[in-house]
């Protein structure tokens, strides 16, 4: 981009073509907010696994996947606080804003449900983000692109993890066959969600600072169904089709999550260890 | 998901680093070897403590018993000429 960018601008990588308009500040924590929600929810969801998984092993590994999510959501969050330049650092984000102000998608605040559903939202949650990760390693942003670039080795690995579930339950017993084919028929409105277009994403798509959500559908459901199909599972064809979590309608089950999470920090506030 | 069928025992073995051999840091619980090597790596290899794993199953390791250990072991013990402490070491050898 130019060097002349205003105040309200914000400056990125040299090298790329230079987007027509600066990027605005606002677009940018926008953006940035929807990837840390997406993380942050998402790791509260996983974590609910800690001490509850089928076996102690999956237990670990549920909660270093919740960590890693964490991790993402932290990084995020600090940098949109940043970006937005109003003084919220990243527990000020997640603890002290509601419901209607979260603009996650909503698969990833549905109930964990049972294990089988829990590996069916891995699957297509893990993917996406491994496809949306290795492509925002591109984005003009550098602080993004370098988040992108640590995030993507451990979606990979969240994404290695469900697929072999997927393959073990799918390929299983019939009841673990039932359970995940049963996970993904509930899964399945809430995928489409995942792959939706507004407006303040084709701005930032045109300043190639992010990536354009539409474009992910076909390699995340390619790989998704070619482990469904090994696992001899499939994606219900559903014409159900949920949204609005990027502008802050959610389900109902997102302000419970909510309450749990920020009893504490709400309770006592600037509370530390 | 029933507990009533325990996963398989399985002893795993982390190398730390080029150069140097597997040691076995412990064991773990899972139900195949693809899904031990993951488990390993999740209860083993978090805070970079290796850059190999292997897994053998349990059930497949075949161990010397404590009731042999007189037999198996005591000789050795009075044959100080087995070990290489008669030679000479030359000045800068190392690692010997």
């Amino acid at each position: 981009m130019s060097a002349d960018s205003g105040p309200a601008a914000v400056s990125t990588r040299q090298g790329h073509a230079s987007p027509a308009q600066p990027v605005s500040r606002a677009d940018l924590f926008a953006y940035t907010m929807r990837l840390g929600d997406d993380a942050l929810v998402y790791s509260a969801r996983m974590a609910e696994w800690i001490a509850a998984a089928p076996q102690l092993e999956e237990d670990v590994a549920l909660g270093n996947i919740a960590l890693d999510l964490l991790g993402q959501a932290r990084t995020l969050l600090t940098y949109a606080g940043h970006v937005e330049g109003a003084g919220r650092n990243e527990d000020t984000l997640a603890y002290m804003r509601d419901e209607r102000d979260f603009v996650n998608a909503q698969i990833v605040e549905l109930p964990i449900g049972d294990f089988g559903f829990t590996v069916a939202r891995m699957l297509v949650v893990s993917a996406y983000q491994y496809e949306l990760y290795t492509a925002l390693t591109d984005s003009t942003d550098e602080t993004l692109a370098a988040i992108a670039a640590k995030a993507v080795k451990e979606v990979d690995y969240h994404r290695d993890h469900a697929t072999q579930w997927t393959l073990r339950l799918g390929d299983g017993t019939p009841e673990s066959h039932e359970r995940m084919q049963r996970g993904l028929a509930e899964l399945d409105p809430y995928v489409g969600e995942l792959f939706e277009r507004d407006e303040l994403v084709q701005r930032l798509v045109e300043q190639e600072v992010a990536v354009d959500p539409g474009a992910l559908r076909d390699p995340v459901l390619r790989y998704v169904d070619s482990v469904l199909a090994e696992a001899t599972v499939a994606r219900p064809a559903t014409d159900v089709h949920h949204r609005g979590g990027r502008d802050g309608v959610h389900t109902e089950h997102l302000g419970y999550l909510l309450a749990e999470m920020q009893y504490l920090a709400r309770s006592h506030p600037g509370a530390s260890w | 998901m029933s507990a009533a069928v325990e996963w398989p025992l399985w002893e795993v073995f982390v190398r730390a680093r080029r150069g140097l051999s597997h040691v076995h840091v412990g064991s773990l619980h899972a139900p195949d070897a693809a899904m031990a090597v993951r488990n390993a790596r999740d209860l083993y290899t978090r805070r970079q403590e290796g850059v190999s794993i292997w897994v053998v199953p349990a059930a497949t390791i075949t161990a010397s018993s404590p009731d042999e250990k007189d037999a198996f072991f005591d000789p050795a013990a009075d044959k100080v000429y087995r070990h290489p402490t008669f030679y000479t070491v030359p000045d800068g050898v190392k690692h010997l």
